[in-house]
């Protein structure tokens, strides 16, 4: 489905990409890898997926760049409307269903995989998928783009409920940096993010400080 | 192919439309933005215009450089300056950067890809200096150096290596010269002059031609023929006759 849905010459396609986002007590720690590619050029290498939507709510990016920014600023301003209309911080939920109406609506017009994850007073940390075709389910643990089918297995047998945020933090960097190894379509950095309830922290890893895996 | 004279025989083909088929380059430096092009436009084989004008007017302090598809590089760069400027009358306020980036990403997701323009914004405002690339499907990038265009491989390959950040004026004007440089010399539909444009808090220094091609071609003969060259073997004059005429007197405001 990569090909076909990347019929269009000159697509800034994301969908090589690797993205990932996981809960823990107290919020949420989400990561992307940083490459945006033209058929086999990489148009940029410091890409920032991580695009936030509110203050506590941010959304990682993967399939077309023009179709998911798109998407994330009309949800952006729907959002923030949303969140003056009821003078209250928004919900995680709300803005991944904001993100599955549009995305289940255009779904013929548009290719976008999107993970929703963010922190809200009520409920914590979440994490909600949105991936291509416009489902949405929520899961503690989400990866997506090319690069996310090589590590469903590391992600499986190495989640643990009840993880704290540098055990998330670890295991989102090492998940990603195995996915870029493999996947020829996703590189550059990692970058990472925690969201809860003190705000939000942004960090980059370099390429050369990625965590180094032994390939036999 | 239009048929002429409605036979197979003498099938005119309609010319393609023309495409800038181009390098562009944009460097962040350490006063301002510094953008660059090359003059070719091509038609298929042919250069159709040896000295066209690439970076684009948006702003007094934002200038565009287009790759893609001549005519939709410029109406969209035009358009983009009007709304601008309409929105600096009414809002009192000078643009920003990002507001042209959001109006063209706006514009060109709703036409689909359909309007070929790659574009490299770049200038200076209150928030500091900028430089981004829209896509033709909208996408953009922030970036501190950039380059597009059929000769952007080359181009980038000069950037990766040399670019350094907070660079002065003299460095990185030759840093994208060069860049532009290595497109044109590797990209066949790249070619003639490097212009440059630095655009700074002060003011912008728009410099047509930066470089010049070493081959440019000086005319051997001049191609003006006298009054007389070519023999007149006929000569016939119909006289149009003045049937009727009418005056009719227009309201203005300086008439009485």
């Amino acid at each position: 489905t990569l090909e076909a849905c990347c019929s269009r010459a000159w697509t800034s396609c994301f969908n090589s990409t690797s993205i990932m986002a996981v809960e823990f007590e107290g919020g949420v720690v989400i990561g992307a890898d940083s490459r945006t590619t033209t058929g086999a050029y990489i148009a940029n290498r410091v890409t920032d997926k991580l695009t936030p939507i509110h203050e506590r709510i941010f959304c990682c990016r993967s399939g077309s760049a023009a179709d998911t920014q798109a998407i994330a600023d009309a949800v952006t301003y729907q959002l923030g409307f949303h969140s003056i209309e009821l003078d209250e911080a928004p919900l995680v939920q709300t803005a991944a269903s904001l993100f599955r109406e549009m995305c289940y609506r255009y779904r013929e017009e548009l290719m976008a995989g999107i993970i929703v994850a963010g922190w809200d007073p009520r409920r914590g940390g979440q994490v909600y998928t949105v991936p291509v075709g416009g489902m949405m389910t929520r899961q503690p643990v989400s990866v997506g783009g090319s690069g996310s089918s090589y590590i469903y297995g590391y992600v499986d047998s190495n989640y643990r409920a009840g993880m704290s945020k540098e055990e998330c933090l670890k295991f989102t960097a090492e998940a990603l940096t195995l996915a870029m190894e493999r996947d020829g379509s996703s590189g550059g950095v990692v970058r990472l993010a925690v969201v809860s309830e003190q705000g939000v922290e942004r960090q980059v890893i370099l390429g050369n400080q990625l965590p180094k895996f032994s390939t036999v | 192919t239009v048929p002429v004279n409605g036979s197979e025989e003498g099938k005119i083909k309609a010319p393609k439309p023309m495409k800038t088929g181009t390098t562009i380059a944009g460097v962040v430096y350490k006063d301002g933005v510094v953008l660059g092009a090359d003059t070719r436009a091509t038609s298929e084989e042919v250069v159709a215009d040896k000295m066209c004008a690439k970076i684009h007017y948006i702003a007094p302090n934002i200038y565009c450089c287009g790759a893609g598809t001549a005519a939709d590089t410029e109406k969209t760069t035009d358009m983009l300056s009007s709304n601008l400027t309409i929105f600096s009358m009414n809002s009192g306020r000078n643009p920003r950067v990002v507001m042209a980036v959001n109006i063209l990403q706006d514009m060109l997701f709703r036409y689909r890809g359909m309007i070929g323009a790659h574009l490299i914004l770049g200038g200076v405002d209150c928030t500091g200096s900028h430089l981004y690339t829209v896509g033709p499907y909208g996408s953009m990038d922030k970036v501190p150096y950039l380059a597009m265009g059929s000769g952007k491989l080359p181009a980038m390959g000069i950037l990766e290596d040399r670019f350094k950040g907070n660079m002065d004026l003299e460095e990185a004007k030759a840093l994208v010269s060069d860049a532009i440089h290595a497109g044109i010399m590797s990209d066949l539909a790249s070619g003639n002059n490097i212009d440059l444009c630095v655009i700074t808090k002060e003011g912008v220094d728009y410099i047509r031609p930066h470089r010049e091609s070493i081959y440019n071609y000086k005319r051997q003969a001049k191609y003006k023929y006298k009054p007389g060259t070519t023999p007149v073997l006929n000569k016939t004059v119909n006289q149009l006759e003045l049937v009727h005429e009418t005056v009719q007197m227009m309201e203005t405001a300086g008439s009485s």
